[in-house]
């Protein structure tokens, strides 16, 4: 296969397109996985306070605690992992207050969101950027 | 890859009723995310434990469902009114079918 300048350049061009793709799929995705939490309603602010360290050394345990007072259900998600989803606390009648913390990987630095769906149905949503030094995903 | 699966639960053991407790757990468990990959480069498949309960006296306290981006060694710490001596009834379920079970009492003064 003779390869002329021109076919050069496509592919050059071609291959810097694909690379630059992952960050909106990500996005997206977790775009997607939040209107399918809240059937497509636009989440307030407000009355939910998602903590997170600003900067996590290791990407393979950060620590994170949500605070939601009223919630019925809160999910986590990590726009800039492979798979955006986290975690999903359902708060059953016995919960003391609606607060829950656990540990959590992080492919590398990104925003962490979490939505909170209310007793009355409405929701909730706050993020905060992370900055991995070493990212949690192996390999 | 479910050996020495070991759960850890810390609840008080008495508490004034109608009063609120933290709870903490963890459980030893890889979390096999199903993103790593072993030495050949052949992808490790993934296996996790997807789901955590917690009941006290057959009510519910609180229904976790984990992805892969939860850490090895789950811990979660959460919290609980109580109004009367009972038992926590604390569950996980692994994908590979498996649950492992850990109960905890409490006693009202």
């Amino acid at each position: 296969m003779n390869l002329t300048r021109r076919d050069t350049l496509l592919m050059a061009i071609g291959g810097a397109v694909v690379a630059a793709l992952p960050m909106p799929v990500f996005a997206a995705a977790t775009e997607d996985q939040i209107a399918e939490f809240t059937g497509g309603v636009e989440p307030g602010t407000g009355g939910i306070t998602l903590t997170a360290p600003e900067i996590a050394e290791n990407g393979n345990t950060v620590p994170i605690e949500v605070d939601a007072p009223g919630a019925v259900s809160i999910i986590i998600l990590a726009a800039g992992n492979p798979n955006p989803g986290v975690a999903t606390f359902n708060f059953g009648p016995l919960a003391g207050s609606h607060v829950a913390s656990t540990r959590i990987r992080l492919a590398g630095t990104q925003d962490v969101v979490a939505v909170a769906k209310m007793a009355d149905g409405s929701f909730v949503q706050a993020s905060q950027e992370v900055k991995v030094t070493i990212g949690g995903c192996g390999g | 890859m479910a050996e020495n699966v070991r759960p850890r639960v810390r609840v008080p053991a008495t508490v004034a009723a109608g009063e609120t407790i933290t709870i903490k757990t963890l459980i030893s468990h890889n979390m096999e995310s199903g993103q790593r990959k072993d030495g050949d480069g052949n992808v490790i498949p993934r296996s996790i434990i997807n789901r955590f309960t917690c009941d006290f006296n057959g009510q519910n306290v609180i229904d976790v469902t984990l992805e892969p981006a939860i850490s090895r060694n789950p811990f979660f710490e959460f919290q609980a009114t109580i109004s009367e001596s009972g038992t926590f009834q604390f569950t996980w379920y692994d994908d590979d079918g498996s649950v492992y079970e850990e109960q905890k009492e409490i006693a009202v003064e």
